[in-house]
């Protein structure tokens, strides 16, 4: 057998000489691989970015909410009715080792006013601690204070893209004051950006405001039922579960459960919430993945049509080959390599052709592209494989010529 | 002279169904190193099929054949295309040349087989081309080129190798007279330079250059003459 440089030689050559055809025949490679290449870091870039927005959160939080996670038709009912109650807030914040701190927030979307904007945004109530517990530092000005959350202060903590809509850019926020629900309040300072969260929404749209205010201003009275979320920040995040099971056993308890009876209320970590986000994610890559790899076989045939197409065309150059001492090894190898060849260049190209798409596409959608060397590796592995598979049956077709007949071939 | 070639009952046998065809039988034959032989025939009368089995191309139903004192009858595809490009180099009636390849592109195909590395095989296939007097013509493809051209280059490629023997199928079937007339000075040139050159050819003009006439009828060899080439040797 000649030496597998120059086969490759021959095989460059011989697709060289009809580049038209090979660009086409490479084109199904291209596309197949492209895609996987395409899909793979899109997934990739969601999975991470999911991750990353979940992290933003906080990565020591468990939520806490009122109604039982599992009812009579199933999974739901996350504060449908109130269960848990100020007396319990206070002694998990109090009585629990594994609690760092607790902060419960109270919601409400509201029309705020500015002096020239009305904008309806979110209108949250809680303690200093909240900050402390979802990592949030202001970007300006400072936080509302603990006095200010013992006089009901009217004072408020405003996101950015909140303080864009009320005040428009390059506006301080700063010392203006905004009216909601005609009650007056100072901002006092202005969060970091945190982002989009893992559903999509933008947690800079809102304003924060002691959560004394919020129940004199806008609950009017004190209930005896917390009536929103409450975030839990654990001492670690491998304290996690244990909070879990300590908030468990005390609420079950304050609550005077019996054996039989299910928890009225219930909790969940991020880290819960991240698995379960990135497996939909892994799941819907997955699938699109294999859609992708049916479009690279569908490749590998256009090769192998090409390539017995080829081996008819040149059934002369073979019987020539072979009456000069080419062995049908060298037959075989040659058609072999070419094959090869067209699905290894269209997997390289596939590769430019999927991470350029990302490129295009991505930005455009707000996607985020991440492009795992090893998913480039194993597609082009692939691709070389469905080379060699598709092209095998023609070069052998074409090793097994026998040579009188095929240098009569016209 | 010693023996190139020697058969001994020589058989090429076509089954088709229950009927048999023997297309060649029990040719026996013995051609020296350097002698330079004509194989005449009508069509049908197994020149083809002679020069097929000569030239490892295809193995005999029956008999030896003994090429340079080897047995090469019995041997397996890849034995056999070692034994073509070591010993025998061929010149076909339509030139088959690789199409779209230049003159030395297609001289160095032999030598591409015979693993010779890259360097060498240009020098040689440019060697090669300059003995048949087209050494200007290296870089022109088949359809750029003459007939007679073309033939050259196909006499260029079958002797880089330097082969013993060279097989011609109606070297000059394809070609007119004149043409045809300096092929066969170029073949009997190369006979005189000591290689052994067997043609088959069914005009008797064509065949008069050989020192030897064989003539095949019904796959039999029923004349076998030495006679005087009409280009003799320059001594």
């Amino acid at each position: 057998m000649i030496s597998i440089g120059e086969t490759l030689r021959l095989a460059g050559r011989a697709l060289r000489r009809n580049k038209m055809r090979s660009f086409l025949t490479t084109l199904g490679i291209i596309i197949g691989v492209g895609a996987v290449i395409f899909i793979q870091s899109i997934g990739e870039g969601a999975k991470s970015r999911v991750r990353a927005q979940i992290e933003s959160a906080g990565t020591n939080i468990v939520m806490l909410f009122s109604g039982a996670s599992q009812g009579p038709g199933g999974r739901g009912g996350w504060g449908s009715q109130p269960t848990i109650t100020w007396e319990d807030l206070r002694a998990i914040q109090t009585e629990l080792p594994s609690v760092r701190a607790v902060a419960p927030q109270i919601n409400s979307q509201q029309p705020v006013i500015s002096e020239t904007n009305t904008w309806n945004t979110q209108i949250t109530g809680t303690t200093p601690d909240y900050f402390i517990i979802r990592n949030w530092p202001v970007a300006d000005g400072a936080l509302f204070t603990a006095s200010d959350q013992a006089t009901a202060a009217k004072n408020a903590v405003i996101g950015q893209t909140a303080a864009e809509n009320l005040f428009g850019p390059g506006v301080d926020p700063i010392g203006q004051i905004i009216r909601i629900r005609d009650a007056p309040f100072t901002i006092v300072g202005v969060l970091e950006r945190k982002g989009q969260n893992a559903m999509g929404t933008d947690q800079d749209d809102c304003i924060f405001i002691p959560l004394s205010a919020f129940q004199t201003r806008m609950q009017r009275g004190l209930g005896k039922f917390v009536p929103g979320r409450i975030s839990i920040s654990a001492v670690s995040p491998e304290a996690i579960p244990r909070v879990r099971q300590e908030v468990q056993q005390l609420l079950r308890e304050r609550h005077r459960l019996g054996p039989d009876d299910e928890d009225d209320f219930s909790t969940s970590s991020m880290a819960e919430m991240t698995s379960m986000l990135t497996s939909t994610q892994d799941t819907m890559t997955l699938l699109l993945s294999a859609i992708a790899l049916v479009s690279l076989v569908v490749g590998g045939i256009g090769v192998m049509n090409i390539m017995l197409v080829s081996v008819t065309e040149r059934t002369r150059e073979i019987g020539i080959r072979m009456a000069v001492g080419a062995q049908p090894t060298d037959i075989m190898m040659q058609f072999l390599v070419e094959a090869l060849v067209l699905s290894a260049i269209g997997g390289a190209l596939g590769v430019i052709f999927g991470v350029g798409l990302g490129q295009v596409i991505a930005p455009k959608f707000g996607w985020t592209m991440e492009t795992k060397t090893q998913i480039v590796f194993i597609s082009l592995a692939v691709s070389a494989g469905v080379g060699i598979l598709f092209g095998l049956y023609p070069a052998r077709k074409a090793s097994k010529l026998d040579p009188i007949e095929a240098l009569r071939y016209e | 002279m010693a023996a190139l070639i020697q058969l001994r009952n020589l058989a090429k046998i076509y089954q088709s169904g229950d009927s048999e065809f023997a297309a060649l039988h029990d040719v026996n034959l013995t051609i020296d190193r350097g002698d330079f032989v004509a194989i005449t025939g009508s069509s049908g009368s197994g020149k083809s099929t002679l020069m097929n089995l000569l030239g490892c191309l295809d193995s005999p139903s029956r008999g030896s054949y003994l090429l340079a004192g080897r047995d090469v009858a019995q041997l397996s595809r890849v034995e056999l295309a070692k034994v073509r490009n070591e010993f025998i180099g061929f010149v076909f009636q339509n030139f088959n040349l690789l199409s779209r390849t230049t003159a030395l592109e297609n001289v160095e195909l032999p030598l591409i087989y015979a693993k010779v590395p890259p360097a060498e095989r240009h020098v040689r296939a440019r060697e090669a081309l300059e003995r048949v007097g087209l050494g200007h013509r290296a870089g022109h493809t088949p359809s750029q080129l003459s007939g007679g051209q073309q033939q050259r280059v196909a006499i260029a490629r079958a002797l880089v190798t330097r082969p013993p023997l060279i097989l011609a199928d109606e070297p000059t079937g394809n070609l007119d007279s004149a043409t045809s007339s300096e092929i066969m000075k170029l073949l009997t040139e190369l006979q005189h330079s000591g290689m052994t050159i067997l043609f088959v050819t069914h005009e008797p003009d064509i065949a008069a250059y050989a020192a030897r006439k064989l003539v095949l009828k019904d796959g039999a060899v029923i004349s076998d003459e030495r006679q005087q080439p009409i280009l003799a040797a320059a001594s």
